[in-house]
């Protein structure tokens, strides 16, 4: 344990320092891998692991929990935010002018920090607090582009304020029922008082408020904007992890806070996350077939991933959790990929908009393989991981009986080709006017090394997604979860 | 009995793996073709070893990795597979040749990324025909519909995209129906291995089990052409014409009927279908599909296009013996994989030789071309022969063995479709070989064949076609390992 | 009925003020006003948590003369919510700092905080 929560005060000493700026920040990012490799190693091993913050036992104090789902998602998300980084800086100079660095490396580091907080901590105000943190350097991230950067960030920023608010409003309630703020602690009171209009409301507002950091459908109109108009490198970033940490926290709500019984008897909450998820599905598709800027194609796209998520939380058992937890990395590496191959495009080409990609393929291939390979794993070809994760998804779909579901999981991915294909086509074989990308060259290796390594491991996570199932989704979440 | 091999994994990777020097020597064209070759004769020669151990009962089989808790990726080389897996390595081998005069004599662009993707294709094929159970199967099907891909639209005329956005919808809408039967599946029986006799049993829900059935049917369906999922196939005729002859001898379409041969025989089993009598309706599919496709094949002038539609016609030969689910009708369905393969495969060649050497694609500027390529309208001359299942040549020994499934399953009313169409192969065919050699054209006076890269190998397919309507056991024990396949899938005495 | 509903004033106040902010944020089209509203919305969070932590004649949970007698608890107000709510007001302020940081960001570039003016500025 303690060596994560070292990674975590290295970023906030990181923090200070912005002349040694990037430097320090791959640094802390790494040794915040490391540690949460370590720990990952640990809890699968020895069980799970706690750390009692300032020597506070709980329910008092604040506690860190670590199980193997958080110790997971941990290492996901430091994994992916270090390779994306390494390109971070020519991506930035590129995009800002001079000076632009420094803030960004450290907004950067916090960003982390909530991140990680999110994910080990075993308290529901501390939560909230890290929930803040994270959303406020999302924020900040977005609005570095400028111009309408800034504008989609405060919009970003007021409704993701809703959401940490609706959340904190949640907390307050289960605290006043239970007089705890510790997830393990409100989970053992909790069913005595499960049945109050307040708990209810609590329920609800916590689903809200983090629906809304999710962007689950509908409560998505913050992120097309914030993605497309916020630098290269920041959306390569955020689109991501940050969203999908969001997801975990509701997961985490679900899985070890509310009584499992809650979210499929008591209030139909599982329902209507699978009626959202569909219905997300669909309109990200559609809305993203209508894009003529491959960022906003690709934030559409992300709504509609992210309603796979939050349908694999509502059909609430084992198999389709385990499908919600396997997309979360999955899509934190695909995103990762695509997002970056973007950002080579805009550096070399100076455009995102789909029409003007014609001919591409052939100037930048390298590129534009590895955007295939992203493209083919969002439509779920095996064996790369994007398809194993809709594997679960569907069989979790049967479990559940629910066929509707099953079978907008299986036009999803069609309805991912056709978008996806439409750019592909253009890339590989539009015909460029006015040979305007004739003097585009091949993006320099520190970009295209990363994406690769992204494109390679999507591959490699399809294969041996076995193993991340049996060694450690299994243990996070259990045979038996939900009905 | 079953013993661990890496033959078998050989015979996928080799194929795949080629792909990397092919890519690597795509400046030097020589190289690039004679990787491609030694790949080729590799992939065959692997599968070719298997043959013996495979006729003895000795099945060769790779566990390679958990892909899936308890769903293993096993390769594993069961007659059928071997059958399959047969029939496509060594067509691959004449195709690389034939692809070689093609591809020069037309002057065709991104070679390497063809010769690339059609490795990937093959290897496609062969995993297919190893694969030990559904979810590798799955893979495997899935891996091909992306790797044709590039192939169909390797023109990248608009025509060409737009066949390719065809081809792709519907061969991706068949893998998604088939990875939602295959999760399906899973969930009812908890286990995906082939196995001879089918793994769902009888205590299924009639409803579940016509509602997979037909998932099934539409997953592999659309591949194998069946109506009302065929309009692909013609569209995809833009591709180049040795693509054409490997879609449509061998890879996409037969790994379509390959499913299906799969599906009914083991994943659902003779008796479970007999039992609920959801053969029928495939069965019906099947014949319409037979006629119609006929039918539609008299009207085409463009010699492609009517190809095309005879391979639809005639792959539902294949389906409809497989849904026949009698040991000889199945026996007949397996010999018609190869000998419509054989004999599809050469006739393709022959259109793209002439096409190449006439820059004629219509069947009406047919006339007289047989004076000036004799060879080739001559191995077309044979192949038509046997389509139309008149002996000596091998389709003839298939369609023989099919008619009697029909009578052996006692619904005579299915004989009526198979003369039919018989009849009509020949309407749609022997005008072209008459064309070709009795009427006289100025324009082509003298011999003068396309390169020999194109000639042997569409010569060897034509003498194959002979032989093996002959002697069907001589080169590869063809005819024996059908009759093992049929045994063992049906229980019965073969 | 109506005690019920003076009994509980203090939750019907802050419910009003967090109605009245969240209309606010996202009726009001003038961006400063947006965030007076998300700030309106963060203080009646805050009241919340105070109200729901009151007792009837406590005092400040400072503890006189050590550990020694036992602890009457009702005597003293949970401090808990408080601290909490320090916690949050941290963050609301922080959450202020960055979006009148756009702000003027924003007002530098179009030369003016009306959204619509700015959406059509960015056409």
């Amino acid at each position: 344990m303690v060596p994560l929560l070292g990674a975590f005060l290295a970023s906030v000493l990181g923090w200070y320092r912005a002349k040694l700026a990037y430097t320090v920040t791959l640094a802390s990012v790494g040794f915040s891998l490391a540690a949460s490799v370590t720990v990952l190693v640990d809890v699968l091993r020895n069980g799970d692991v706690q750390y009692r913050l300032g020597g506070w036992a709980p329910p008092i104090g604040i506690e860190v929990a670590i199980d193997p789902l958080s110790a997971f998602v941990a290492v996901v998300v430091t994994a992916v935010a270090l390779i994306v980084l390494v390109p971070s800086r020519q991506l930035m100079a590129n995009e800002l002018p001079a000076g632009g660095g420094g803030p960004y490396a450290s907004v950067v580091l916090l960003l982390m920090a909530g991140l990680t907080g999110i994910i080990i901590t075993g308290d529901l105000f501390n939560l909230f607090v890290f929930l803040e943190i994270a959303s406020l350097a999302a924020y900040a991230l977005v609005a570095v582009g400028g111009g309408k950067a800034t504008v989609s960030g405060f919009r970003y920023l007021i409704l993701g304020t809703i959401g940490g608010s609706f959340y904190l409003l949640g907390v307050g309630l289960i605290y006043f029922m239970t007089g705890t703020l510790n997830m393990a602690d409100a989970a053992r009171l909790l069913p005595e008082v499960q049945n109050t209009t307040t708990i209810v409301a609590a329920v609800v507002l916590i689903t809200t408020g983090l629906g809304l950091k999710m962007a689950l459908f509908p409560l998505h109109q913050w992120l097309p904007d914030a993605y497309a108009y916020a630098p290269s490198a920041v959306s390569a970033l955020i689109a991501p992890i940050v969203t999908k940490v969001y997801a975990y926290a509701l997961i985490r709500m679900y899985l070890s806070v509310f009584p499992p019984s809650y979210i499929t008897d008591v209030l139909p909450i599982s329902t209507v996350l699978v009626i959202l998820g569909m219905t997300g599905i669909v309109f990200g598709s559609v809305m993203a077939f209508a894009q003529q800027d491959i960022r906003r194609m690709l934030a559409y796209s992300s709504i509609s991933q992210l309603a796979f998520i939050a349908l694999g939380i509502g059909l609430a058992n084992s198999l389709a959790l385990i499908g919600a937890v396997l997309h979360i990395m999955n899509h934190a590496v695909m995103k990762a990929c695509l997002f970056l191959a973007v950002g080579s495009i805009r550096r070399q080409a100076g455009t995102a908009s789909i029409p003007q990609l014609a001919g591409l393929g052939r100037r930048m291939p390298l590129t534009m393989g590895a955007f295939t390979v992203g493209a083919l794993s969002m439509i779920g070809v095996p064996p790369s991981s994007g398809f194993f994760s809709k594997w679960y998804l569907i069989q979790g779909g049967i479990d559940a009986s629910n066929w509707a579901a099953v079978a907008v999981i299986l036009i999803s991915s069609l309805l991912t080709a056709v978008y996806f294909f439409k750019v592909l086509e253009k890339i590989y074989f539009g015909i460029p006017e006015h040979s305007q990308n004739e003097a585009v060259n091949e993006a320099p290796a520190i970009l295209v090394i990363p994406t690769w390594v992204f494109a390679i491991a999507m591959v490699a996570l399809g294969v041996v997604n076995a193993f991340v199932v049996s060694g450690i989704l299994d243990k996070a979440i259990g045979p038996n979860w939900g009905i | 009995m079953p013993y661990t091999s890496w033959i078998p994994f050989a015979a996928v990777a080799v194929p795949f793996l080629v792909t990397v020097p092919i890519v690597l020597s795509s400046r030097r064209p020589n190289l690039r073709e004679t990787w491609t070759i030694a790949a080729a004769f590799a992939t065959v020669g692997l599968v070719v070893s298997m043959l013996p151990g495979v006729l003895d009962g000795n099945i060769p089989e790779l566990k390679l990795f958990q892909i899936s808790p308890a769903i293993p990726f096993t390769l594993r080389a069961d007659p059928l597979g071997l059958f399959f897996a047969l029939i496509s390595s060594s067509l691959w081998l004449l195709t690389s040749f034939y692809s070689i005069g093609y591809m020069r004599g037309h002057h065709e662009h991104k070679q390497t990324r063809y010769y690339a993707s059609f490795a990937i294709t093959m290897a496609a094929a062969v995993g297919l025909a190893f694969s030990a159970n559904l979810l590798t199967f799955l893979i495997f099907f899935e891996i091909m519909t992306f790797a044709t891909y590039p192939l169909v639209i390797h023109r990248e005329t608009p025509e060409a995209i737009a066949g390719g956005r065809k081809y792709l919808a519907y061969t991706m809408v068949g893998g998604l129906a088939l990875l939602g039967a295959t999760a399906w599946t899973y969930s009812l029986v908890g286990t995906l291995d082939f196995r001879p006799g089918g793994i769902l049993t009888l205590d299924i829900p009639a409803a579940q089990h016509w509602g997979l059935f037909l998932l099934f049917c539409l997953g592999v369906g659309v591949k194998a052409g069946v109506m009302p999922f065929h309009s692909w196939l013609p569209t995809a005729m833009v591709a180049p014409t040795p693509v054409s002859a490997l879609l449509h001898a061998v890879a996409v379409v037969k790994a379509g009927v390959f499913g299906f041969l799969r599906v009914i025989g083991f994943v659902f089993g003779t008796s479970v279908l007999l039992d609920s009598g959801a053969w029928q309706v495939l069965a019906i599919l099947a014949s319409i599909t037979i006629v119609v496709g006929s039918l539609l094949a008299l009207g085409q002038d463009h010699l492609k296009r009517r190809l095309a539609y005879s391979t639809i016609s005639h792959l539902s030969y294949i389906v409809l013996g497989a849904a026949l689910l009698g040991t000889t009708a199945w026996m007949g369905a397996v010999l018609h994989l190869a000998a419509h393969a054989i004999m599809k495969i050469t006739l393709f060649f022959c259109a793209g030789a002439i096409n190449v050497k006439t820059h004629r694609t219509l069947v009406s500027e047919m006339d007289g071309v047989g004076r000036q390529m004799p060879i080739t309208m001559g191995a077309f001359a044979l192949a038509s022969i046997g389509m139309a299942g008149l002996p000596p040549i091998i389709g003839f020994t298939s369609k023989w063995h099919l008619a009697l499934g029909v009578t052996e399953a006692g619904y005579p009313i299915f004989m009526a479709f198979l003369l039919i169409s018989g009849l009509l192969n020949m309407a749609y065919l022997f005008p072209i070989v008459y064309r070709a050699f009795m009427i006289r054209s100025p324009h082509f006076t003298r011999f003068d064949e396309a390169s020999w890269f194109m000639v042997i190998p569409l010569a060897l397919t034509g003498i194959f076609s002979l032989v093996l309507g002959i002697v069907p056991n001589v080169p590869l024990q063809l005819f024996r390992l059908a009759a093992t396949i049929a045994a063992s899938v049906t229980g019965g005495g073969g | 009925m109506f005690d019920d509903f003076l009994a509980r004033y203090a939750y019907w106040l802050t419910t009003v003020l967090m109605v009245i902010g969240l209309y606010g944020m996202l009726g009001k089209r003038n961006l400063m006003k947006k965030l007076i509203g998300m700030n309106i919305f963060q203080s009646a969070i805050i009241l919340f948590f105070i109200a729901g932590s009151v007792k009837e004649g406590a005092t400040v949970p400072i503890i006189q003369g050590g550990h020694h007698e036992a602890i009457d608890v009702a005597a003293y107000a949970n401090p808990l919510p408080h601290v909490l709510m320090l916690t949050a007001i941290v963050v609301s302020v922080a959450i202020t700092g960055v979006a009148l940081a756009f702000l003027i960001a924003m007002y530098k570039r179009h030369g003016s905080l009306e959204e619509p003016t700015i959406l059509g500025d960015m056409q």
